[in-house]
């Protein structure tokens, strides 16, 4: 099964610490395509997709952040009106429970990212349902 | 009681716990290794010829090692927290329940509290002496005793409006909170509730404080203090003159020492405070290390009482911090901590608002998954055990990892920023 890494930071929830990680990306010369936060309370996660995730990984742990690679699903979507609604009910009837979800449009190609257990086992459902998983280079390359 | 009569009792009862305890080993070995006999002592300054007895004494005869009477005369077992996993372990016969309560009638009386008082008890019970212990003494005053414990303000509240509390028994912190709630729900505690004193302990505060809760409950605040390892609360209380603790020197030989040299210091200068507990039957304590730091006011109160005054508690000579009324040592909670994989060894404790406590820890990089789910369960676990540890609950913040200091001792570990 298709899937493209998400690169995920912990950072104490106080301003300037985006900041941080960004700057050290920025010299890296890593771009990145997607990126979230989730702060709970004293502390969030960011989530990022970047062009070298291996590589940014290690720029951001060297200079002592943890950060860590996961395995998501990444998902074309038609850009119209139901879509999403199309795979999440598609989702839905198979149970499986979308949790860590975001999604962006890009070149008017609107992508889904899921973070889930068992990405192979939903990248399957999500391919039956007709809807395409996008590589590591497809989605670099959008 | 003239001073004479008070000290040649001392000096009696002294006499008499030297020689119960040459039945207790841990106490023999010690009298037979400096040669010390019970007739060797003649007056109560040879009390410095006795020795010390510190917590750590207390735990290394954990459970029952320092017993002074058998198991069947012991009608209550208290405990009190200390730095490793195991609580002291104090032990009081039914004269030592009797004697303890009337001691703090007396000091009930001393500020003027009655029968008529209806006496509510915001403190916690179980193996907390300030709780029980309150209770029995305002009960052999005859108040009507309300035993609320602390918590649900609401509850509180009712009870002090349906039944015309006069009197609570509170910690400073759980006082100001009350105040505030009060002040919240709209009510005047001057004009529309009955209180008028308030018994206010289990953690040290200032002077400052006292005003405050004073002036935002309407009431007279009494100060007292009191630890496990004596009789529990009533060891020292403020009479209406509020200008220092009498000690109950016919029940407790007091001592001001320099904690590095355990040389005595002179009357009026600060040092730890060392008690003998010289009425006790199931377990008197000799030279008992306090580590709370004090000093004794020589001159004669006011109020004509012989029992000299102590100071109000200005800190500890060890680590202890002293949270919503429980025990609390850093190195606790190290231990907790260390048993975390997931987080390292580093940890600061941040003392806040009225009294609560927040722990920053450190996760380890390789405990990071990237769900933050599991970040918050760790947090929610760490809480736990430190709660299960410490018998509070404090907030845990998960920090990176490198971003808190790393040097040792509670200059740097610790944060006060409490109100009291």
């Amino acid at each position: 099964m298709n899937t493209v890494k998400l690169m995920a930071v912990f950072a104490e929830n106080r301003p300037g610490q985006t900041a941080r990680v960004t700057e050290i990306l920025a010299r890296a010369n890593i771009n990145i395509r997607c990126f979230t936060v989730a702060s709970s309370g004293a502390f969030g996660v960011m989530k990022l997709m970047v062009n070298d995730p291996v590589r940014a990984c290690q720029a951001l742990q060297q200079e002592g952040f943890a950060a860590t690679l996961t395995d998501v699903l990444a998902v074309e979507m038609a850009d119209e009106p139901g879509a999403l609604h199309r795979v999440a009910e598609g989702l839905a009837t198979q149970h499986i429970n979308l949790a860590n979800t975001t999604g962006f449009v890009a070149n008017q190609r609107a992508i889904l990212v899921l973070e889930v257990e068992n990405p192979a086992q939903v990248g399957e459902v999500l391919k039956q349902q007709g809807l395409h998983v996008l590589t590591q280079a497809e989605i670099m390359a959008i | 009681m003239d001073r004479g009569s008070l000290e040649a009792l001392q000096l009696k009862r002294l006499r008499d716990t030297v020689q119960k305890l040459e039945r207790v080993p841990f106490y023999h070995a010690k009298f037979e290794k400096s040669g010390l006999k019970p007739e060797d002592i003649k007056s109560t300054a040879d009390i410095r010829r006795l020795p010390f007895t510190t917590a750590a004494d207390l735990r290394e005869n954990y459970p029952d090692g320092l017993l002074a009477v058998s198991r069947d005369e012991v009608v209550r077992l208290h405990t009190s927290s200390g730095t490793t996993g195991k609580p002291k372990a104090l032990f009081f016969s039914r004269r030592d329940v009797d004697t303890a309560a009337e001691l703090l009638a007396r000091a009930f009386c001393m500020t003027g509290v009655t029968r008529r008082d209806v006496f509510q008890n915001m403190m916690s019970y179980g193996l907390f002496t300030g709780g029980l212990m309150m209770h029995y003494g305002a009960e052999k005053v005859g108040c009507m005793v309300i035993p609320s414990g602390p918590g649900t303000s609401e509850r509180q509240l009712m009870l002090m409006q349906d039944f015309g509390t006069t009197v609570v028994h509170v910690t400073p912190s759980y006082a100001f909170y009350f105040a505030d709630f009060l002040e919240k729900k709209g009510i005047d505690p001057r004009r529309q509730l009955a209180l008028r004193k308030a018994f206010v302990g289990a953690e040290p505060y200032t002077e400052e404080t006292r005003r405050k809760i004073e002036a935002a409950l309407g009431v007279d605040v009494y100060n007292s203090y009191g630890l496990t390892e004596m009789n529990g609360p009533g060891v020292a209380f403020e009479c209406e003159g509020k200008c220092g603790l009498h000690v109950w020197e016919d029940n407790f030989v007091m001592e001001i020492i320099n904690p590095a040299t355990g040389e005595p210091v002179g009357d009026g200068q600060t040092g730890e405070l060392v008690l003998t507990s010289i009425n006790r039957e199931a377990m008197p304590l000799l030279r008992y290390r306090t580590r709370d730091l004090s000093s004794i006011i020589p001159e004669p109160c006011a109020c004509g009482r012989t029992h000299r005054r102590l100071h109000r508690i200005t800190g500890r000579s060890d680590d202890m911090l002293i949270v919503r009324g429980v025990n609390v040592f850093p190195q606790q909670i190290e231990r907790v901590l260390m048993s975390i994989p997931q987080i390292g060894r580093n940890y600061l404790i941040l003392l806040e608002g009225l009294d609560d406590m927040t722990v920053k820890v450190e996760l380890s990089p390789s405990a990071f998954d990237g769900q933050v789910e599991r970040l918050e369960e760790l947090q929610n676990q760490v809480a736990e055990k430190l709660r299960a540890e410490l018998w509070v609950r404090p907030k845990v913040d998960l920090v990176a990892s490198g971003s808190l200091p790393v040097t040792e001792g509670k200059a740097k570990r610790v944060i006060d920023k409490r109100s009291l």
